[in-house]
C-alpha cells in the first residue's frame, strides 16, 4: 500500500500521455451511464476528487491547501453577498464583494514583489498560489456580478464549488458561465445529444494531441530555440526576429488551442458543453473580429463583465460628451487590465496598450467606412488585404507578449 | 407609440441603419450593425425611453440578436 502510494502518478492536467490513459480508464462507468442519458453524480464527484488529487496532492500539496483555502474564502464572500442581495442592492457592498473576491489573486501576484528574495513557501511559488487561480477568480467574480444583476436566483454551495473545481477546465479554462454550467449539471444531455458530444469530445481530444503535442512541440521546443539563437546571437536580427514572430504566434496558438481542445473534449465526455476557446483566429478580418475568435471565453468575459459594464455607467451618467471618447477609454481600461492580469511585467502591459490602440484605430476605420458607404471598394482582394494586415498586427502583438524584446534589450543594451 | 416602433427607432438612431422594420429577422451582430458599444447604448436607451432595466448579464447575443427578438424581449419585460 505504501509503495503504491509512493508511485502514485502526480501530474498536472494533460501533462503526459498517462493522464489521458487515466481519463480513458476512469471515465468508462460515467460514459456508460451518460449513454443512458443520465448523470452518475456520485461517481463524477469521485472523479473530480481523484483528478484533483493527481494535480494538487503529493509534491503539489501546498497548492492543494491553497486551493481549499481559496474555495472557503470565495464561498463565504459569495454567500454573504448573495444573502445581502436578497434584501438590498447598494453599490458599495457590491464593489466590496468584488474586491474581496479578487483579493487572493492580488496577493498571489503582488506578494512576490514585496517579499522579493524572501523564501517562497510554495515550491518556489508565491504564498496562496495554486495552478489556475486566475481562471477561478474570473468565475468567482462572474458569480458576484450576476448575483447583483439578479440573474442568479439560487446559490447552493455545492453548485458553486462544483462549478469552480470542475477539473477538466481548472488549470487554464475555458471560463464557463455559472448558469450554463449548472443547467448542464441538473439536466444531463439525452442519449442522442450525448452520443454526438461523445463523438465530438473524442475528436477534440485527438485534434488537441495533434495541436499541442505534435505541432506545438515541433514549433515551440524544436524550431523556436534555434530561431531565437539565430536572431540574438547570429547576424540576422531583423529576419530572425520576424521568423521568431511568426513561429511564436503559431506555437502559441497550437499550444493553447490544443490545451483548450482537451478541456472542452473532456468536458463533453462528462456531459458538460464547455464553450470553445478558439475559432480560426488567424483569418480574422479586423482586430475586433480577432478577439471574437482568440481565447474567446476570456475576451467574452472581459466584454461582458468589464467593458460593457463600464460603458453602461459612463454612458448613463454621461461622464464623457462623446461616446467615441468613452468607448476608447473603455478599451484602454479593458486591455490594460488584461495586460496586468497576464503579469506585472512591462511587456504584458505593452501588449495590452498595443491592442487597445489597435482596436481604437480599428473602430475609427469602421466609422469612416460607414460614412463612406458604397464609395470604398469591397471585394476578395480587400478582404485578403484585411486578413493580411490583421494577421501581421496580431503576430506583432504576440511578439511583444512573448517577452522577446526583453531578451533583445538585455542582449544588446546591458553591460 | 407601440413598443415595436419605439425599439426600431432606438435601434435606427444608434446604429444609423435604415428601415429595420423590413429586416426583423436579420442578425444584427453577424451583419456588424450592433456591437458591444451599440448594445450598451441600446440598453441605456431602453431604460430611458421604455422604462425597462435590462441587466447586462441578461443580454445574451443569441436571445437579443435580431430586431424581432429585441422587440419580444422588451415586450415581455414590460409586462
Amino acid at each position: 500500500m505504501v509503495s503504491w502510494l509512493n508511485s502514485f502518478p502526480y501530474l498536472t492536467p494533460y501533462e503526459k500521455p498517462f493522464y489521458f490513459i487515466l481519463i480513458a480508464l476512469f471515465f468508462i462507468p460515467s460514459i456508460i451511464y451518460s449513454l443512458k442519458g443520465k448523470r452518475l453524480t456520485g461517481y463524477q464527484a469521485f472523479l473530480t476528487l481523484f483528478f484533483l488529487w493527481i494535480s494538487f496532492a503529493g509534491p503539489n500539496k501546498t497548492q492543494g491547501l491553497a486551493l481549499i483555502g481559496y474555495l472557503i474564502w470565495q464561498v463565504v464572500v459569495s454567500k454573504l453577498y448573495f444573502n445581502y442581495r436578497q434584501q438590498a442592492n447598494q453599490s458599495g457592498w457590491f464593489y466590496l464583494s468584488v474586491l474581496l473576491s479578487i483579493v487572493p489573486m492580488f496577493l498571489i501576484k503582488l506578494l512576490p514583489i514585496f517579499t522579493q528574495q524572501a523564501p517562497l513557501v510554495n515550491h518556489g511559488q508565491p504564498l496562496f498560489y495554486f495552478l489556475g487561480y486566475s481562471y477561478l477568480t474570473f468565475k468567482s467574480v462572474q458569480v458576484i456580478m450576476e448575483t447583483r444583476d439578479g440573474q442568479i436566483k439560487e446559490l447552493k454551495i455545492k453548485d458553486y464549488v462544483n462549478f469552480l473545481v470542475f477539473f477538466p477546465t481548472i488549470s487554464a479554462g475555458p471560463i464557463d458561465r455559472f448558469r450554463r454550467f449548472t443547467t448542464n449539471y441538473y439536466q444531463h444531455p439525452d442519449h442522442d445529444t450525448y452520443v454526438k458530444l461523445l463523438g465530438k469530445g473524442i475528436n477534440y481530444i485527438f485534434l488537441g494531441i495533434l495541436y499541442k503535442f505534435i505541432i506545438g512541440y515541433l514549433l515551440g521546443s524544436l524550431l523556436l530555440p534555434v530561431i531565437q539563437n539565430e536572431a540574438l546571437n547570429g547576424s540576422m536580427l531583423f529576419l530572425g526576429s520576424l521568423g521568431y514572430m511568426y513561429v511564436y504566434s503559431f506555437y502559441l496558438f497550437f499550444d493553447f488551442a490544443g490545451y483548450s481542445l482537451f478541456a472542452v473534449g473532456v468536458s463533453y465526455l462528462l456531459g458538460y458543453e464547455t464553450p470553445m476557446n478558439f475559432n480560426k483566429p488567424f483569418i480574422a478580418q479586423n482586430i475586433k473580429d480577432f478577439w471574437n475568435r482568440w481565447h474567446m471565453s476570456l475576451s467574452f468575459w472581459f466584454r461582458d463583465y468589464v467593458y460593457m459594464r463600464l460603458m453602461f455607467t459612463l454612458i448613463k451618467k454621461k461622464v464623457f460628451k462623446s461616446r467615441i471618447v468613452a468607448s476608447n477609454i473603455g478599451y484602454f481600461a479593458l486591455f490594460l487590465i488584461m495586460g496586468v492580469w497576464h503579469g506585472l511585467t512591462w511587456y504584458y502591459i505593452a501588449y495590452g496598450l498595443f491592442h487597445a490602440t489597435a482596436i481604437c484605430v480599428n473602430d475609427a476605420w469602421l466609422r469612416y467606412k460607414k460614412k463612406h458607404k458604397g464609395q470604398l471598394p469591397s471585394n476578395h482582394w480587400t478582404k485578403a488585404l484585411a486578413i493580411f494586415i490583421t494577421f501581421n498586427t496580431v503576430c506583432f502583438s504576440l511578439l511583444i507578449f512573448s517577452g522577446f524584446f526583453d531578451l533583445v534589450i538585455k542582449q544588446f543594451f546591458t553591460i | 407609440m407601440t413598443t415595436e416602433t419605439m425599439v426600431l427607432n432606438i435601434l435606427e438612431d444608434i446604429t444609423g441603419a435604415e428601415n429595420l422594420a423590413a429586416e426583423l429577422n436579420t442578425d444584427l451582430f453577424d451583419e456588424g450593425i450592433l456591437d458591444s458599444l451599440a448594445s450598451v447604448q441600446l440598453l441605456v436607451e431602453l431604460e430611458n425611453q421604455c422604462g425597462v432595466a435590462v441587466p447586462i448579464s441578461e443580454f445574451d447575443r443569441s436571445e437579443w440578436g435580431t430586431p424581432q427578438q429585441i422587440i419580444d424581449q422588451v415586450t415581455q419585460l414590460q409586462n
